[in-house]
């Protein structure tokens, strides 16, 4: 395939998808070429806990089969990663986990279905975050996820993996799952584009649950055109996820391409304040003078309570996951521990040793918050104050149509640079976890560098407003091709 | 530390987690920080505020009383680290 493969590596989702359906090159040509990639300039990166070479390659020639008929899907032969919280039957399932790392899922989440339903090729899963607890990626069990744009940096996280790969041209796209900011921020610090859709717009069904009141799966991708394609596929309603939405599905696609013409752009003073490294506000304030420059107006607005959202955050999602990670118990799945002496010993040295550092402390932190003396004052205050949070954004949507500004305080951090601190890792999501406590569509795209590393500018919609979104990112994508810039040795 | 040893290991047994006694203290300490962090929640004033349990306010959807899923037990046990004739072992409960 010599020069194809290095061709075909280069192009969007849209842009593999015309060349298929014009026969340029198969499905089968297509998916060998970036396994090699995965395996060869990738391997580095450590972006992959699982690569299903075989399953892809067979997916690929059946993929290739419909499009000789002419019976092809919306992705028919189109290459696609799931991160490793996605169950995937018959596939090793993980969630970076210790404690699932010989999970092989009897089942396929919706995510999965649809997308697979839609003739997606699935060449592997993706490393992340050990349970989507964390913001660098250095909490999973398989070892941290190296950042294309610097080694020696995370990708972010959790869905670092998913992030880096379609950095590194590794697959036009992969899934991946957002709770308090783990699409967005790892899409920004790697130059990437992720979206995170609103609460219940994607079926958390076969998602390995962590916050279920925050959950929500999403898309990362090299242009707003691929998450569109995508999240059409991935989006509405499921009976079998009992907070998805009932809400009908716009058609993506046709909502891109409008002007930003009389657009109303909100701006959250604090975003800008003495938290946020200058050199990701420079590029910040630079994407939006592009969009104004288009007819799009910038408000200012205020969300009064936004400094309270990472201490509720850090209440709500630990109780929630202390709730949801009961069930690694070493009974039914999962590692168990040996020679255990009673059940008690069981399930205490299953889980002791089954989960890593972080996941042991926001289980703690949950049962805490939870406990007997300690709910009222933990739990039921965050969810109160989550209330005046999701308060100040919906009268900040009634002057506006987005919320814009920085997608994360800085770029790409060192890797061991946080890792004793957690406080100061949690602060890495203090912009996107706004989003997740109001069940907001949120998404980042690329908008320029600080210091040779991507910034990410930051787009927040009203409740299913992910068309807007979408369209805005595309029309600013149109005009710029900060999303266009490879990693050195990745082009 | 706003937490004491005695507490974390107390915290550690509702969580069902035996911690190493070489990661106790590290445990105290950063479990501490991250209570000290969200104490500052106690400050905002919510009377008269409904907590929020669902980020778009709504209820729990109710789907119909009907057999939906097929028998499928042996699939599923087979992730199981130790089942006998369909049961999952676990140790001995009762003398």
């Amino acid at each position: 395939m010599g020069q194809d493969a290095e061709s075909l590596h280069g192009r969007t989702l849209c842009g593999l998808r015309d060349g298929l359906a014009r026969r340029e090159f198969s499905s089968v040509d297509l998916t060998e070429a970036l396994l090699e990639r995965i395996s060869g300039v990738g391997a580095p990166l450590n972006a992959f806990i699982t690569v299903t070479a075989e399953l892809a390659l067979q997916q690929a020639r059946a993929a290739d089969r419909l499009l000789a008929s002419g019976k092809a899907g919306a992705l028919t032969g189109l290459p696609i990663v799931h991160k490793d919280l996605f169950c995937t039957r018959g596939v090793l399932t993980t969630c970076g986990s210790r404690i699932l790392d010989n999970f092989v899922s009897p089942y396929d989440a919706t995510v999965v279905e649809r997308l697979a339903a839609a003739g997606a090729v699935m060449l592997g899963k993706t490393n992340m975050d050990e349970f989507a607890m964390g913001s660098s990626n250095e909490t999973s069990y398989f070892g941290p996820v190296r950042n294309p744009w610097n080694a020696a940096l995370s990708p972010g996280g959790s869905s670092g993996g998913s992030a880096a790969a379609v950095a590194a041209r590794l697959v036009p796209a992969a899934t991946g799952t957002d709770t308090g900011g783990s699409i967005r921020q790892p899409a920004a610090l790697t130059g990437t584009t992720g979206i995170k859709p609103t609460y219940g717009r994607v079926s958390r069904y076969g998602m390995v649950a962590f916050a279920s009141s925050l959950d929500q799966a999403g898309v990362i991708t090299r242009c707003a055109e691929d998450a569109a394609l995508l999240l059409g596929v991935m989006a509405g309603f499921d009976p079998r996820d009992s907070t998805s939405a009932e809400a009908p599905v716009p058609d993506y696609l046709a909502g891109l391409g409008k002007p930003v013409k009389g657009l109303r752009i909100g701006i959250v003073r604090q975003h800008f304040d003495a938290g946020l490294d200058p050199a990701v506000a420079g590029p910040v304030r630079d994407a939006l003078a592009v969009l104004e420059a288009q007819g799009a107006t910038t408000v200012e607005v205020d969300l009064p309570n936004l400094d309270l959202s990472v201490p509720t955050y850090y209440v709500v999602a630990p109780a929630e996951a202390s709730s949801n990670l009961s069930r690694f118990d070493g009974v039914r799945y999962g590692h168990r521990a040996d020679n255990p002496k009673d059940l008690l010993d069981l399930y205490c040295r299953t889980r002791g040793e089954g989960f890593g550092a972080e996941v042991k402390r926001r289980i703690m932190t949950g049962t805490y918050v939870l406990s007997a003396g300690y709910y009222d004052a933990y739990y039921l205050k965050a969810q109160k104050v989550r209330q005046l949070i999701s308060r100040d954004f919906a009268s900040a949507f009634e002057q506006v149509d987005v919320i814009a500004g920085p997608t994360a305080p800085t770029p790409a951090f060192a890797l061991g640079d946080k890792t004793d601190d957690p406080i100061q890792m949690y602060l890495n999501d203090i912009y996107t976890i706004g989003a997740n406590l109001a069940g907001l569509p949120g998404m980042s795209i690329p908008c320029g560098f600080a210091g040779g590393l991507p910034v990410g500018l930051h787009l927040v919609g009203a409740h299913f407003g992910e068309s807007t979104l979408l369209n805005c990112a595309q029309q600013y994508q149109a005009l710029t091709d900060w999303h266009r810039a490879a990693p050195e040795g990745y082009a | 530390m706003s937490l004491s040893k005695d507490q974390v290991q107390h915290i550690a047994t509702l969580a069902r987690l035996t911690l190493r006694e070489d990661e106790i203290d590290d445990v105290v300490a950063k479990l501490s920080a991250i209570v000290d962090f969200v104490d500052q929640l106690q400050a905002a004033p919510t009377d008269n505020v409904d907590p929020m349990a669902h980020p778009l306010n709504q209820g729990q959807r109710l789907r119909a009383d009907r057999v939906t899923e097929t028998n499928e037990r042996d699939r599923i046990q087979a992730n199981a680290p130790a089942v006998q004739g369909g049961l999952y072992l676990v140790p001995k409960v009762i003398e």
